[in-house]
């Protein structure tokens, strides 16, 4: 015990070396902390870390088998689990990501929180509790139940590595990109400083550190938004028409909405400007992208294996349905608070300010925090938004450690138990097995994180979403309720579904494709000459709405008056400014001139990196698939095949045991002895 | 202490074990449809029927978002209706088969 105590320590002092050099190097990059406030910011995130630093220690203690390890021995209770699934759910992407959408675009921002929380109805009412009864660590104990266990375990530990690695890339990524942009720490050190906290809380205290950092960094994340919400929402007496009127009558949104709807704008008074802004259509554009994407989440929530996994902490399916209530509780109430936060944002800092630090309005809800504590050289202000980072660090933290316990579970308990010692290892051999793979899974996730430094990651949380939807989800659904469904159906339906969902996003629109991006360059650089009107055009097929291989329907657009080249804009406002005295017009002209450069050398840029080539990362000049989300197909297709095989051959032990899998899942009969 | 044989087939086959999947069942499955039918009009009706969501009904307060909003409402409402009828009565029913399963053995 004292040998971990001193590793911890040891852990401890090599993160405050990697949080505490670049904060008193004197050429550190600039964040979005002032210089003279970095200390303040230095000690919150200690004492976060800190905080999340005691609690491991005193999970190690707790730690002393595998039972421990992968499901903290089903100590949890049901309000603790419900925490702790919203601490999973609430990554950096729901709490940053979506306040961004909502304050850069309105109402559409707000159906991304719908989405994530309806996905909890299907695991509420026909996932947690089987899984409950059925399982015990991993997604393979439920589909090895009555199919040949060695090939479900196979193919479910695939399944879970490929979605976890999907998710956790995307977080690794934006955590390194956050701690840059909020307080200036290089990316790689942040991306290191994030995997090693994570090791430490998984190797040392497992499923027990793991679920109660979630729990307080859930409680945190909520008491923070809280604050926010009060704060922005009383000056209006709490009333929800008179907030939303300030948003609709605020300048810097109806300028924003202007903005994104470019020519059609011209007729349009302030007021329905502001308006448009509570409508829909400003960010969504393409329908059956947008139903797509739903399907992914509602479908996807409940074949995420980080989430699955904390069923089994529970002692029983009583309380699995408890927690799953808390936690839709939780969460709901969090992205209710959310539509505060983005419209909040959006009238105080103001889209403008919020889309030119990150053009993903990542940076929304920090922004605020500072707006509302005082502002940029205030204290208080300061402290609000290195709280608000803090926080956001530990969420990324701690669904990394999520993610990395589920993969690592995958490895150690479905692949080298269970597949290849056959299930005869003695506790010591499975301990060190978890370890040794949580350690490996980390150090993967660290390097990804670095190499995949500059790059869109954006559509990695949809795509992990979308795997697990079209593969994780069929293949529990029908093994839990189809009494046909076999082996092979589960094996082939997995490796369709996923595959057919990958392989949609490498050809859509998701990808970066060099010819386009040259010719958006150039037409920043050189400009572009009038463009005529365009007819409406009538669809060739079903088929064609989904693939660009032909004619999908278009309606007809209007006549677009040539664009003018950045540089030529500079030349004009230039002239513009010889003219003009008024010093605030003149500071808004030199603001623009700033964008134009700006906007300048990353076209030049883009036409140095991508000029060279001509095709996309698999070799295509144009996206094949029309839609960013692929759920729309590849779940149907996941659960197609699921049955298809299942009917192609018939397996004894499936059938066998579909009685006893049917009565346990629906009674909870010999839940202490899930043994398979 | 050796575990008193359960026979599977015969608790399956069993009426009160009939019945009380055949009850869940049934109402999972419309909470479910509804549930579905419900969150997915959000997208078709953003996406195909935007002038009915633009209605504007309080204030600046607009159909579409008294419509999302409402999604939050639906979702708490379908788990506690759930959680209420599954502690009250579908545990209760499943405890009672648990602790007679090892007298099941229908016909041998």
């Amino acid at each position: 015990m004292n040998f971990k105590a001193k590793q911890i320590a040891g852990f401890i002092v090599i993160l405050a070396c990697l949080q505490g050099a670049p904060v008193f190097a004197s050429t550190a990059s600039a964040g979005a902390v002032a210089d003279e406030y970095r200390w303040l910011t230095f000690i919150v995130f200690s004492s976060i870390i800190a905080a999340t630093m005691y609690i491991t220690w005193w999970a190690s203690k707790r730690v002393k088998s595998t039972a421990d390890f992968y499901a903290a021995g089903n100590s949890i209770s049901g309000l603790q689990n419900g925490w702790a699934i919203a601490g999973d759910y609430l990554s950096a992407a729901s709490f940053l990501g979506i306040a961004g959408l909502i304050s850069l675009y309105g109402y559409d921002g707000f159906m991304y929180s719908v989405g994530f929380l309806m996905g909890y109805i299907a695991v509420l009412l026909v996932i947690a509790e089987p899984c409950r009864n059925i399982g015990k660590y991993t997604l393979g104990d439920i589909l090895a139940f009555r199919n040949n266990p060695k090939k479900a375990r196979m193919i479910a530990a695939l399944s879970t590595i490929t979605v976890s690695i999907f998710y956790l890339t995307a977080q690794m990524v934006g955590g390194g990109v956050l701690v840059k942009t909020l307080i200036g720490i290089d990316y790689e050190v942040s991306v290191i400083a994030v995997g090693t906290l994570m090791l430490a809380y998984v190797v040392f205290g497992g499923m027990v550190a793991t679920t109660y950092v979630q729990i307080v960094k859930a409680v945190l994340l909520v008491i923070a938004s809280l604050v926010l919400v009060t704060l922005v929402w009383m000056p209006y007496g709490f009333s929800l028409p008179a907030f939303l009127q300030a948003v609709v009558d605020d300048s810097k949104v109806q300028a924003q909405v202007a903005k994104l709807l470019g020519a059609t704008a011209s007729t349009m008074t302030p007021e329905e400007l502001g308006q448009r802004f509570l409508e829909p259509g400003l960010f969504l554009k393409d329908p059956i992208d947008q139903i797509s994407l739903g399907m992914a989440l509602v479908f996807g929530t409940a074949g995420l294996p980080h989430i699955l996994m904390r069923f089994f902490t529970v002692p029983n399916a009583q309380e699995a349905r408890k927690s799953v209530v808390w936690a839709m509780a939780i969460i709901g109430g969090f992205y209710v608070l959310t539509l505060f936060l983005g419209f909040g944002a959006a009238i105080h800092v103001g889209p403008e300010t919020i889309g030119s630090i990150d053009k993903g309005g990542n940076m929304a809800a920090p922004l605020l925090a500072q707006y509302l504590g005082g502002g940029e050289h205030s204290l208080l202000g300061n402290f609000m938004l290195a709280f608000v980072a803090a926080v956001a660090f530990a969420t990324i933290v701690a669904v990394v450690a999520g993610l990395v316990l589920a993969s690592a579970s995958a490895i150690a308990h479905d692949l080298y138990v269970n597949v290849i010692k056959e299930g005869k290892a003695t506790q010591q051999q499975q301990m060190k097995a978890a370890k040794i793979a949580s350690i490996a899974v980390g150090i993967v996730a660290i390097f990804i994180g670095i190499l995949a430094k500059g790059q869109n990651v954006a559509h990695l949380v949809g795509m992990a979403f979308a795997v697990a939807a079209s593969s994780n989800l069929p293949a529990i659904f029908l093994t839990l309720y189809w009494k046909k469904c076999n082996t092979t159906g589960v094996v082939m339906g997995m490796l369709i579904g996923a595959g057919s969902a990958i392989l949609l996003v490498l050809v859509s629109p998701n990808m970066t494709y060099p010819l386009k991006m040259v010719a958006d360059a150039k037409i920043v650089l050189e400009g572009a000459p009038n463009k005529a009107e365009f007819e409406a055009k009538i669809s060739e097929g079903l088929i064609c709405e989904f693939f660009t291989t032909c004619q999908k329907a278009e309606p007809a657009k209007p006549a677009v008056e040539s664009v003018i080249s950045a540089p030529q804009k500079i030349a004009d406002l230039k002239e513009l400014l010889m003219r003009i005295r008024s010093q605030e017009a003149v500071a808004g002209i030199n603001k623009q001139i700033k964008e134009l450069e700006k906007s300048i050398s990353k076209a030049q840029d883009d036409i140095a990196k991508f000029g060279s080539q001509t095709t996309s990362m698999i070799g295509l000049e144009k996206p094949l698939f029309r839609l960013k989300n692929p759920g729309i197909i590849s779940i149907p297709l996941g659960f197609l095949m699921v049955i298809l095989f299942s009917l192609f051959k018939r397996d004894k032990r499936a059938e066998d045991l579909w009685e006893e899998l049917y009565v346990r899942q629906n009674t909870g009969l010999h839940v202490e002895d899930v043994s398979h | 202490m050796p575990k008193p044989k359960i026979h599977w087939s015969a608790i399956s086959d069993d009426a009160r074990f009939k019945a009380l999947h055949g009850d869940k069942n049934k109402f999972l499955w419309c909470m479910m449809l509804f549930a579905l039918i419900f969150y997915f009009l959000l997208p078709i009706s953003t996406a195909y029927f935007q002038p009915i969501l633009k209605i504007k009904i309080w204030g600046v307060i607009n159909l579409g978002l008294i419509f999302a909003l409402s999604q939050f409402a639906i979702a708490w409402m379908i788990a506690i209706i759930y959680a209420k009828r599954a502690n009250t009565e579908f545990d209760v029913r499943a405890k009672a088969l648990v602790e007679d399963a090892h007298n099941i053995k229908g016909v041998l």
